[in-house]
């Protein structure tokens, strides 16, 4: 690791008198991602931005329309343990605290693992399957994009030159629905998916029928992949329709052999967990009526 | 369990709080990493990128000119007059390559420079022209003719003499009983299989670090993280030509070992650049440098038959075993030879052993090596023998155990042992005698032996005037040995375990041991200390002798109290010694042994539950029992922490542990993230039962207890996999994958 400058501005104003002046610029939420990479040599800066002292980065709140907007570097632990978060959105609650241990929680933000655009990010799928957006900002202004569209590759974001990321918005949930994010790993914990799935599905008020289904799969391409499950609507919510799910999600799923797992297992794996993913989801959504 | 004819003890047996746990809990303890000397250089070991190689020449001359840079070394700084990198011993290329790198992640070169920093960035402008050979990985390949040889000048050691042409086997060893053949066509049931396993590291938390000064005077000093400061210092001293006498080698405390600190790799480097820089200078491996550069265990491939007659026993035993022994000659198949049978009485036996090189990191032991993976066949042909047979494994094993006089592989009867006892307290245990309910679940045991060794020690016993004493320790305590060692004086000259303080010293400051292995401290140096604490008895009674005026030979020492023949005139050892050392002289005495070789064999006997995801293939570990024939448990807490620790290792190299290669061998997983040890939410709480069957060639009957534990686990938990799923598994690890597949839900 060479050495480089650092800086932790305390309003977003400060970032941008740092940022286009040519120097490679690397921000820090928790670092947990960033310090790593530095030090194994995989990324090299001349400056790195901690983003952790700006207020507005590190808070989360419910606004007046039910949309919980967190601050793109708040740690994961202070959302997952929130009474109110926990209640609304559990979903959410799955992915944030599978990422890493008690001690990367407690560090760790959802915009830096989406920034750090991992294919395996537990954050992401969840996300997208709860019709999360993200905010943009620089100094020239701000932009709101939904998450699928935020990840070009691996290791590769949307963010322009001079951008960072500022909030993740999460939209109040639509009513008699549910979220469940799942991931599959050797060991029981510490360790990084080798496929994954988030479901979100809304039941029809009467409760046999799928409303509306949103299925994403983290680990079997090259970016998240939104599941078309269009065909899924209006279905009765049986086992035959989630095994439907799953064929579906296999279709999508163009995962890549390494040592964490292969394109056939991969394959089986996107389809064993969004059917228990999108069981998972159907009991939730009909526990919160 | 305890059995019957087990003597009172006083000390043995009980469990005192460890001596060292502040300074570990508090973090003041003093690693390999944490030695600090003024005016320290830090040194970076440069690493080969490829499998196989010829190295046509290092320049080294920008790495020297770099800011900061003091020393920059290869191999040809360990030539002798005369010598060219490639007349130099396989000892001294592992430290640092001579003409050819034999796998990925092998040193080069070393530098020393003002900083870490520096030293790295340095080691960056090393220029290695390398000329890339192709590498054989799978130990079977690397047998065939016209596979790739690594070594031009290997000739294959047979019974019948070397081979005659170039080969990566480095030898063939036979072991027959009987005649097998013939027996084999009289069997009524052959069971048989084609098992495979996988490199594993030992994965110890400690990375190796080294720190050595070289005096002007020629006076070597090393402080190390070593599994033994006098195999240590005879290996530095062999690399460096330099007498040994002239080195001491400091041990710190050391964070694990389990067999893979017993080569050397930093030491001779260190002391080379200190020697070349006139400054001590510390190296220290990263996570990365251990898994690729350091000795993990070998990968094997063992085809094995099994015959019995029809009503269970055994008759016959045959197995073909290869062993990868890295890039360079080893011994783990002959290992195999001496272990694969020991368990059971079978008349006929053919083992084949092959120690195999290929290209990857010179292997080393790792706790009861080579035996996990000979068990792995045995005890999996011994689980379906009984299924084919419709018995109960446990019943057929003590049908045909082994016990006092049964002939072990090595053709010599055994002493007094505990397989029988622990396998019928299998068959007696509460986990055993649970059923076992739901789906994709099943029940597993195995069996697992390994020889234990005795080897050479000495301690020193130092008396304080105030009656305590000073227990001075040349082994490494890996495992708590100071405890269990300062028990066993206590037990010996009848004081409290709070009056012997053990401290570990280095190698100017008491006789030879041996290396800290073969499960042989507690036991060798064990016996040392005993015979120390009896000459300390003699010692105080000849000093007794001149202040009571009676023959020293007529005072009785019994239950801790020397006494006067007549009884008149008494004293604990502790009142005494204030008498006879706190008012007179200094008293220092030692204990000297040579252990023998062998120890007379420690059994150990595991049983698991698991229940098997039949859509993910992934194996959770429900309950797990370790059973073992501890001889005589010193500090029981301990004897426990071994029985656990070994079946939680052995879990990691069933299921998911495994050296991950590309084609060019280069490792991939190279991390605690993809190199994936269980954590402790992997595994349950690990159930120990002792069993203390007391070893007759110890003092107090110990057995060394470290290594037999890991030697079920591969098998119990295959078995327990093949019952929960129906299919037998031939191959580690059992990782989801591996069981997707062998369950048929993928194909691939
Ligand atoms: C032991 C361990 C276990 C882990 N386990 C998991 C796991 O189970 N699942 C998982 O998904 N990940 C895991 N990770 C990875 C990592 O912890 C997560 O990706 C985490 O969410 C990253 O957040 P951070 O705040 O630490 O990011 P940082 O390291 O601070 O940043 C990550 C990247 O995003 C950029 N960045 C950060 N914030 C912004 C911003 N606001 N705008 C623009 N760019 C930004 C940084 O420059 C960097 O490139 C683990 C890491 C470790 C070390």
């Amino acid at each position: 690791m060479e050495a480089f400058d650092y800086v932790a501005p305390r309003t977003l104003d400060e970032v941008y008198g740092h940022l286009n002046n040519g120097k490679r610029t690397l921000f820090m939420a928790g670092g947990t991602d960033v310090i790593v990479q530095l030090r194994e040599g995989r990324r090299e800066c001349d400056l790195l931005i901690d983003l952790k002292r700006i207020e507005q980065l590190t808070s989360y709140a419910f606004d007046s329309e039910g949309t919980l907007v967190i601050g793109a570097a708040a740690p994961l632990a202070r959302i997952y343990e929130d009474v109110d978060v926990r209640r609304r959105l559990p979903g959410l609650v799955d992915a944030a605290s599978l990422i890493g241990g008690i001690q990367i929680q407690s560090r760790a933000s959802l915009g830096g693992n989406l920034c750090n655009a991992s294919p395996a990010a537990d954050s992401s799928p969840a996300l997208i399957a709860l019709g999360a957006t993200l905010v943009i900002a620089s100094v020239s202004g701000r932009r709101e994009i939904p998450v699928e569209e935020f990840f070009l590759g691996p290791g590769r974001n949307a963010l322009e030159p001079g951008e960072l990321l500022v909030e993740v918005r999460i939209p109040a949930q639509p009513p008699r629905s549910g979220t469940r994010y799942l991931r599959f790993i050797p060991r029981n914990e510490m360790d990084i998916a080798v496929a994954s799935a988030g479901v979100r599905v809304q039941l029809a008020p009467d409760s046999d029928t799928l409303e509306s289904v949103r299925i994403a799969l983290g680990a079997v391409g090259p970016t998240v992949k939104v599941v078309d499950v269009t065909s899924l609507a209006g279905r009765t919510a049986d086992s035959a329709t989630i095994e439907e799910a799953g064929r579906l999600a296999a279709e999508v799923a163009t995962p890549i052999d390494d040592m964490r797992g292969s394109i056939i297992q991969r394959r089986k794996l996107a389809r064993v967990l969004t059917i228990r993913a999108m069981e998972g989801a159907i009991e939730r959504a009909k526990e919160i009526r | 369990m305890v059995m019957a004819d087990k003597p009172q003890y006083r000390v043995i047996g009980t469990r005192p709080l460890r001596p060292d746990a502040i300074d570990k809990v508090t973090g003041r303890a003093q690693y390999g990493a944490d030695t600090r000397q003024s005016g320290m250089l830090r040194g970076y070991v440069l690493r080969s990128p490829h499998a196989h190689a010829n190295i046509r020449s290092i320049d080294t001359s920008k790495a020297l000119a770099y800011p900061g840079v003091k020393a920059v070394i290869t191999a040809a700084d360990f030539c002798l007059p005369g010598q060219t990198v490639a007349d130099l011993p396989d000892l001294t290329t592992n430290i640092l390559a001579g003409s050819k790198v034999y796998y990925h992640g092998q040193a080069v070169a070393a530098v020393a420079a003002i900083s870490d920093e520096v030293a790295r960035e340095a080691a960056r402008l090393i220029d290695v022209d390398y000329e890339v050979l192709q590498p054989v990985l799978d130990v079977r390949e690397a047998m065939l003719p016209g596979a790739p040889v690594l070594h031009e000048a290997m000739r294959t050691r047979t019974p019948e003499g070397p081979g005659a042409e170039p080969s990566n086997i480095v030898a063939h060893a036979v072991v027959v009983f009987g005649d097998p053949e013939a027996a084999l066509a009289d069997c009524d049931v052959v069971v048989e299989g084609d098992f495979s396993t996988r490199m594993v590291h030992q994965g110890y938390i400690e990375p190796q670090a080294a720190t050595a000064m070289w005096n002007p005077d020629g006076q070597v000093t090393i402080w190390t993280a070593h599994q033994g400061s006098f195999p240590a210092r005879q290996a530095t001293a062999t690399i460096l030509n330099h007498p040994s006498s002239k080195i001491k080698v400091v041990l710190t405390e050391i964070g694990g070992g389990f067999g893979g600190k017993i080569a050397v790799y930093l030491e001779p480097v260190a002391a080379m650049l200190s020697k070349k820089t006139g400054h001590p200078v510390k190296l220290q491996m990263d996570r990365v440098d251990v898994f690729e550069g350091t000795g993990p265990t070998p990968g094997t491939s063992i085809r094995a038959k099994l015959g019995a007659t029809k009503d269970g026993n055994f008759k016959v035993y045959m197995a073909d075993m290869a062993y990868e022994n890295g890039a360079y000659a080893g011994t783990a198949a002959n290992y195999a030879t001496m272990v694969a049978t020991a368990c059971y009485d079978i008349e006929h036996v053919r083992l084949d052993g092959y120690d195999v090189v290929v290209n990857k990191p010179r292997t080393q032991d790792y706790r009861a090596p080579s035996s996990p993976a000979a068990a792995f066949a045995m005890e999996q042909l011994v689980d379906q023998m009984a299924e084919k047979l419709n018995m109960d494994p446990e019943k057929l094993r003590l049908q045909n155990s082994s016990r006092e006089g049964t002939r072990g592989s090595m053709g010599m009867p055994f002493a007094r042992i505990g397989h029988e006892e622990i396998v019928q307290a299998a068959l007696d245990s509460d986990h055993y005698n649970s059923p076992l309910e739901g789906p994709n679940r099943g029940r597993g045991t195995a069996s697992g032996y390994w020889f234990n060794v005795g080897l050479r020690s000495s301690v020193n016993v130092t008396v304080q005037p105030d009656g305590t004493v000073a227990l001075s320790v040349g082994s490494t305590d890996l495992s708590g040995t100071r405890t269990s060692l300062a028990m066993q004086l206590a037990e010996t000259i009848g004081v409290d375990f709070e009056d012997v303080k053990a401290a570990v010293v280095d190698t100017d400051s008491v006789g030879y041991n041996d290396v800290t292995a073969g499960s042989r401290v507690t036991f060798g140096t064990g016996m040392a200390t005993y015979e120390a604490g009896k000459n300390l008895i003699a010692a105080m009674k000849e000093r007794l002798a001149t202040t009571w005026n009676v023959p020293a030979d007529d005072i009785q020492f019994e239950a801790g109290k020397f006494s006067s023949p007549d009884g008149s005139k008494s004293g604990t050892f502790k009142e005494i010694a204030q008498l006879v050392v706190g008012r007179g002289p200094g008293l220092t005495v030692s204990g000297s042994v040579n252990a023998g070789f062998l120890q007379g064999g420690g059994f150990a006997h595991h049983i698991v539950d698991v229940e098997v995801d039949p859509d993910t293939g992934k194996v959770q570990i429900l309950r797990y029992t370790a059973i073992q024939d501890v001889g005589t448990a010193i500090h029981p807490a301990y004897v426990e922490g071994q029985l656990q620790g070994g079946a939680v290792q052995g879990i990691g190299w069933a299921l998911n542990e495994e050296y991950f290669y590309d084609d060019n061998g280069r490792m991939l997983n190279s991390s605690f993230l993809d190199y994936r040890m269980p954590t402790t939410l992997d595994v349950p709480m690990i159930d120990t039962i002792l069993v203390e069957v007391p070893n007759p060639l110890h003092p107090y009957g110990v057995r060394g207890v470290g290594e037999p534990p890991i030697v079920p686990p591969l098998a119990a938990i295959a078995n327990a996999v093949a019952h929960a799923t129906g299919v037998r598994q031939y191959q580690l690890p059992m990782s989801p994958r591996r069981i997707l597949q062998t369950t048929g839900k993928i194909e691939e």
